[in-house]
């Protein structure tokens, strides 16, 4: 046999955490143990139950949980908050613990180092051929080197156990403690060489945040997604791995046209946004862009699409006070039921978590355009990369939804200048829309460009819009004026304005 | 009556195994006089029973009576320390003084 033909027959089994099948191309790598390592904190005990309780959810197999530190009544009640109801399990047969926990009362008295783990190999033999258990959790080894006086038995049963268990072919899960972020893969040097594949959770400060990820390090002899991925640990449903480079860019592209509630700026756009595309908006503090996204979302329930509105910027009062200032009925909208406005802040949960909750919230709504008022809010509670990977999961989200999103993105100075939003948006968004003041002889103006259109012509001029109380209307194109996305204006006379013109008479005004 | 009640736990039939019943006959039978009763559970053949007692590894030694219980790990080649872990003091006689 050939070292192919070995690869292509180790199977994989589903796990059912979401997100982790697909950074590991498919589950763990079927009838070997997985030893998963990972500091204080870093969810291994959750993880080593959810892959018993994905099993059981969502492919019918049993689970034996080998406990080595937390008693089994202190796991069945700390793990009804992700909905995991153990207990019922128990009594169908379909869970089995086996405790190995630290018992209450005086500790046995050692004497001599003349004793092996056997008993724990035959417990758990026993109990899985009671149910038939295909899926085995372990937590945590490092609980028995505290338990037994002698490393040296514990490694000698490791190693037992281990092939107790590939013998009995069930995939397993063994957790173990990390001292350190970075660094030996655990704590006793011998468990990395017990599994086949290993696993690490990481629970990192970074810029004053926690960040959790997930690292798949080895799975002998098959492939699996490289490096850190974030994962997230939520209520009722455990963790969540969001696989953000192992997203693919398969969506279909549109040509159909959507409207985007502002007449002129469709005509500039060529006809519309695209039905499946992304916008970014970036503008300074007060251009319109709550505006724009206010009016992208009432054109849609007008033309009989459902709207998502999430706002991290302003109240709900707040939004539909200035959208009936504009004219625009949000309570009408969301009262038949073609709009929902979400509004929190952005400051309440992590980004991982935050990209959760709206994700339920668009398969929950299935809505046909989102809308996001501002990211620059969401920017605020993130690290650079935690923000970049939030937009691209949301994004990538989206667009495989066929869903229209539009972003709005707020500039930090009020003239020119762009926002670290956009610089790290830029290329991911179809469309972009800059919004900036300009000013003429100490008088502020507002201007608007459409920079970028993917895959349509478009209007390349600055033009000229005002608001009122029935929204934006675009007018002519700034003449006379340069330099206005730089904001360093220079004015330029009128006569030479027109000498120049005349010179490249190129006859693009509309 | 009271006697001494003894478990012990023991995986197969190994040298170990052998060891460990041939240390503990010899205690009961020397210091104990007689006055015990010991239970040899073979962990292969009653996975159930460990489970329950969660016996960890073996041989384990479970002094069932006189309360309170305790667990002795090991071969249990050193008697005195094998005494003290049954909380048995030879120079007391303890079966005696409780039969008063």
């Amino acid at each position: 046999m050939t070292l192919n033909e070995r690869q292509y027959h180790i199977e994989k089994l589903e796990t059912g955490i979401p997100g982790f099948d697909h950074i590991s191309n498919g589950g763990l790598p079927k009838g070997r143990t997985t030893l998963v390592s990972g500091s204080a904190g870093s969810a291994k005990t959750v993880l080593a139950v959810q892959f018993l309780a994905e099993g059981i959810k969502k492919a019918d197999e049993r689970g034996v949980f080998v406990t080595f530190e937390e008693s089994p009544v202190d796991i069945r009640r700390n793990m009804l908050g992700f909905g995991w109801d153990i207990a019922q399990w128990e009594k169908e047969q379909r869970w089995v613990f086996v405790d190995a926990s630290r018992q209450p009362g005086e500790p046995p008295l050692f004497i001599g180092d003349d004793f092996d783990l056997g008993p724990l190999i035959i417990r758990i033999e026993h109990a899985v051929h009671k149910i038939g258990a295909q899926r085995v959790s372990m937590d945590s080894l490092g609980a028995i080197f505290n338990q037994l006086p002698s490393s040296a038995v514990v490694r000698n049963g490791l190693f037992q156990i281990a092939s107790a268990l590939r013998s009995m072919g069930v995939t397993a899960v063994m957790t173990a403690e990390r001292t350190e972020e970075y660094g030996e893969i655990a704590r006793y040097g011998v468990e990395e060489f017990v599994a086949d594949n290993v696993v690490i959770l990481r629970n990192v400060l970074e810029e004053e945040k926690r960040r959790r990820t997930v690292e798949i390090l080895k799975f002998r002899g098959v492939m699996h997604q490289k490096g850190e991925f974030p994962f997230t640990v939520i209520p009722n449903q455990g963790i969540v791995v969001i696989p953000l480079s192992a997203i693919e860019l398969k969506q279909r592209s549109s040509d159909v046209r959507i409207k985007s509630g502002i007449e002129d700026l469709d005509t500039m756009c060529g006809g519309g946004f695209f039905r499946d595309s992304v916008i970014l908006v970036s503008g300074a503090t007060g251009t319109g862009k709550t505006l724009m996204a206010t009016s992208f979302m009432a054109e849609g329930t007008r033309s009989g699409e459902r709207c998502l509105l999430f706002a991290f910027e302003e109240s709900r009062d707040q939004l539909f006070r200035n959208a009936t200032g504009w004219g625009i009925d949000f309570d009408r909208m969301e009262h038949d039921g073609t709009l929902r406005v979400v509004c929190n802040y952005p400051e309440v949960a992590g980004l991982e978590d935050q990209l959760f909750t709206m994700k339920s919230e668009i398969d929950q709504f299935k809505p046909n355009r989102v809308a996001i008022d501002s990211l620059s809010a969401l920017e605020r509670v993130s690290t650079m990369r935690g923000f970049r990977e939030f937009v691209i999961g949301l994004t990538s989200f989206i667009k495989h939804k066929e869903i229209a999103g539009l972003y709005t993105a707020t500039t930090p100075t009020l003239l020119g200048g762009t926002s670290i939003t956009e610089a790290h948006i830029s290329t991911i968004t179809d469309s972009i829309i800059l919004l900036r003041y300009v000013e003429i002889y100490g008088e502020m103006h507002r201007g608007l460009t459409v920079l970028k259109m993917r895959g349509s012509m478009h209007d390349k001029d600055i033009r000229e819009f005002s608001i009122d109380g029935e929204g934006m209307h675009i007018g002519r194109p700034f003449r006379g004026i340069s330099g206005i996305m730089s904001g360093q204006f220079t004015y330029v006379a009128s006569s030479e304005k027109d000498r120049i013109q005349s010179l490249f008479a190129e006859g693009n005004e509309s | 009556m009271n006697k001494f009640v003894l478990k012990l736990y023991i995986t197969g039939d190994t040298p170990r195994t052998e060891r460990a019943i041939a240390n503990l006959r010899r205690v009961c039978d020397h210091e104990l006089r007689g006055q015990y009763e010991l239970v040899i559970i073979d962990v292969l053949e009653n996975p159930q029973m460990a489970e329950d007692e969660r016996i960890m590894v073996t041989p384990t030694l479970i002094r069932e009576m006189p309360p309170p219980r305790r667990r002795i790990i090991g071969d249990l080649t050193d008697t005195a320390k094998v005494l003290l872990g049954l909380n048995f003091d030879p120079h007391v006689d303890h079966l005696d003084a409780r039969n008063d």
